[in-house]
């Protein structure tokens, strides 16, 4: 599952498989209407349709439905768990790749197995999961109790939840980029004595950095749009506990569609300048992939 | 050895040291957000919060009652009071009360969940029905049918439910408490066209109609069921997946969220029909007394359940299509919407919650029974 690690090796084989394959003209130009009418049909016109009902109302509406208080709440508490889950998911997925990457170590299969399980389980369960754990029934649930903590239903567990679903993106993007680079200029680096610290900061980082931030990126557009995880341990409380996604649901389930698709189109610009800054880092990855590839 | 430009290390020590800074805020903030959802009031004020944890359906109506009463309060003790909701299917709204969300009333369907907290939880004490009148359940509702505009199909009663051509919208047993009283009222219907009154339930004497009359009733509720696309988890999304998705002929709805739909989408697209019998719907009121206790917020929360039967109360019950238990109070023209209908009750049909909860919707009750048959199909 080398998820963005076979986009930049797409890019770089592009030129060389247009050459060996020789195909007809007419076949290549249906190919590309295919996909350009997938493309239409199953993303653009849903993002035209997002922003169509957004402004049903007019433009006032739209505006009072995003400066409501509920809504401003929701953008706040979205914003706060993706900058908790973020950094922590990003100084994670960069020490999980540069072990599984620049050591050898017993385990390290069933590591790389552990980290993508987020992938593989329903956000349902990861969230019931939290509930087991933390909830008033659950195991740690009479302690936190007794103690005055609250972690399911508020915001902590709802960080939690993000955390979870996006632990894998950062480590996901960098460990088949570092592969790709392999030890040898930090082996290069431990022989002119630099430290590991000195040998992280001024060799491993620098040659990691677009693809780290591609990961960042991915993973907060995630963190950001995340629904099943969040929602299971939300407890749905107006104005408190309640995410851009969730609102987005209680809006329309109060017959309010204008408001609820205002709402979304803020999901929604996210997610387009989430794959702006995607295309652009791809781009970067693609470039830094290339001059490692040309070193000697 | 290609040494990077200091440039690029200095950035990347300022994007790294921007990280640590937003993860130490951010768990600040965290922590901040925690202590102020504990305790009532961090900066020591005299204002009050209650949280409602509250069904589907009653969104509308809390919006309003909660206006109201914060108004009540503020102008009867100076205080200000400030509440928030928590909707959902009803089952599921019980589970998270059990699981930690912590409610200073809750507000659900139907008695049975009230009581599962009770049981499961220990939050609120086994009396709480006693605790307000009329069972604690200040405003009624039952079970009628939203059909399409112009009712296509011809559905008057519930017998016609089950003709061939008929899809029924109904949500999940399971978590709903709508779809319970959807379900029990369905079971009902056929209990009083078998045995014409419901007394002969509990005579020693016509033990044979009786068992001939339940097993009729489980084989419409298993044609019911057969005829029913989608379940969803809650009233509301039963509601959704009708009106704007579109699917299925009838929808058994809660009457006062079948007036709602009419009143929001206009009786252009779909309307309500009302059949010859139905079920009393009783949903229930509690404070929670672990939580009102700890967060000393009492005397606020049973002050606004008490109001939900005052007049104010009652006539915004009746104004969002709940059936007040006090009439004298409410406008004549609110009441003029009710259409009369026979009402049965769930005691009188089933012999209370606890014992159609366990005959019906427990695991392994005659739900699963008549519903399981339609996993297996394709």
């Amino acid at each position: 599952m080398l998820i963005g690690g076979g986009v930049p090796s797409a890019l770089t084989g592009f030129s060389a498989s247009s050459a060996v394959t020789a195909e007809r003209p007419v076949v290549r130009w249906a190919l590309i209407g295919v996909a350009i009418v997938f493309l239409g049909l199953f993303l653009v016109i849903p993002l035209i349709a997002v922003f169509l009902q957004a402004f049903e109302k007019g433009i006032a509406a739209y505006f009072r439905a995003l400066l409501d208080p509920d809504t401003q709440s929701a953008v706040r508490l979205t914003l706060l768990v993706a900058a908790v889950a973020v950094p922590l998911n990003t100084v994670f997925g960069v020490v999980a790749a540069w072990a599984i990457t620049k050591f050898e170590f017993a385990g390290k299969n069933a590591l790389i197995t552990l980290i993508d399980l987020p992938f593989s389980i329903s956000p349902v369960v990861a969230g019931l999961v939290f509930v087991f754990l933390f909830g008033r029934q659950g195991w740690l649930g009479p302690w936190l109790e007794a103690h005055g903590v609250r972690v399911i239903f508020a915001v902590p567990g709802m960080v939690l939840a993000t955390v979870f679903v996006t632990f894998p993106f950062v480590a996901r993007e960098l460990i088949p980029l570092m592969k790709a680079q392999g030890t040898e200029e930090e082996e290069a680096a431990r022989l002119l004595g630099a430290s590991g610290w000195q040998t992280f900061w001024r060799v491993t980082l620098p040659n990691i950095k677009w693809g780290l931030l591609y990961g960042i990126v991915l993973c907060n557009g995630r963190a950001m749009g995340e629904f099943g995880a969040v929602s299971v341990v939300s407890g749905h409380v107006r104005g408190q506990t309640n995410t851009i996604p969730l609102h987005v649901e209680i809006l329309y389930n109060e017959y309010n569609v204008a408001a609820a698709f205002a709402v979304a189109s803020l999901l929604a610009t996210l997610a387009l300048a989430t794959l702006a800054l995607k295309s652009l880092l791809e781009w970067k990855v693609a470039r830094q992939l290339a001059e490692t590839d040309a070193k000697p | 050895m290609n040494s990077p430009s200091p440039s690029s290390v200095v950035i990347l020590r300022f994007s790294l040291g921007l990280v640590l800074g937003v993860l130490i805020v951010s768990s600040v903030l965290t922590g901040c957000d925690r202590s102020n959802s504990v305790a009532t009031d961090p900066r020591g004020t005299k204002a009050l919060s209650l949280l409602n944890v509250s069904y589907d359906p009653t969104r509308e109506l809390y919006a309003e009652v909660n206006r109201q009463f914060s108004a009540h309060w503020r102008a009867t003790t100076g205080q200000e009071v400030s509440i928030r909701m928590s909707h959902g299917g009803s089952g599921k709204q019980a589970r998270a009360v059990i699981d930690g969300l912590e409610a200073d009333v809750v507000t659900l369907a139907l008695a049975y969940d009230i009581d599962s907290i009770a049981l499961h939880s220990g939050l609120i004490a086994p009396d709480w029905q006693h605790r307000f009148p009329h069972n604690s359940a200040p405003y009624t509702s039952t079970i009628v049918f939203l059909v399409r505009k112009g009712n296509p199909k011809g559905i008057k009663d519930w017998g016609d439910l089950v003709k061939p051509d008929v899809a029924v919208i109904t949500p999940n047993p399971k978590s709903s408490g709508g779809a319970r009283w959807n379900y029990l009222a369905a079971w009902g219907y056929v209990l009083k066209r078998e045995l014409g009154d419901l007394k002969k339930l509990r005579e020693p004497k016509p033990a044979e109609d009786v068992a001939n009359a339940q097993l009729k009733a489980r084989q419409f509720l298993t044609e019911l069921f057969r005829r029913v696309p989608v379940l969803d988890s809650g009233a509301r999304g039963a509601t959704m997946t009708f009106v704007q998705r579109g699917i299925g002929d009838v929808l058994l709805s809660w009457e006062n969220e079948a007036f709602l739909a009419v009143h929001e989408l206009g009786k252009d697209q779909i309307e309500i029909i009302v059949p010859s019998i139905s079920i009393l719907a009783e949903p229930s009121v509690a404070v929670v007394d672990t939580v009102v206790d700890r967060r000393g917020t009492r005397q606020v929360a049973e002050a606004y359940l008490q109001y939900l039967y005052s007049p104010a109360g009652q006539a915004a019950a009746a104004q969002h299509f709940y059936r007040p238990r006090d009439a004298s109070a409410v406008p004549v023209e609110l009441l003029r919407r009710f259409p009369k209908l026979e009402l049965f009750t769930v005691d009188e049909a089933f012999g209370g919650w606890q014992k159609a909860q366990r005959e019906h919707f427990d695991d392994g009750g005659v739900f699963d029974a008549i519903s399981k048959p339609r996993l297996s199909e394709p």
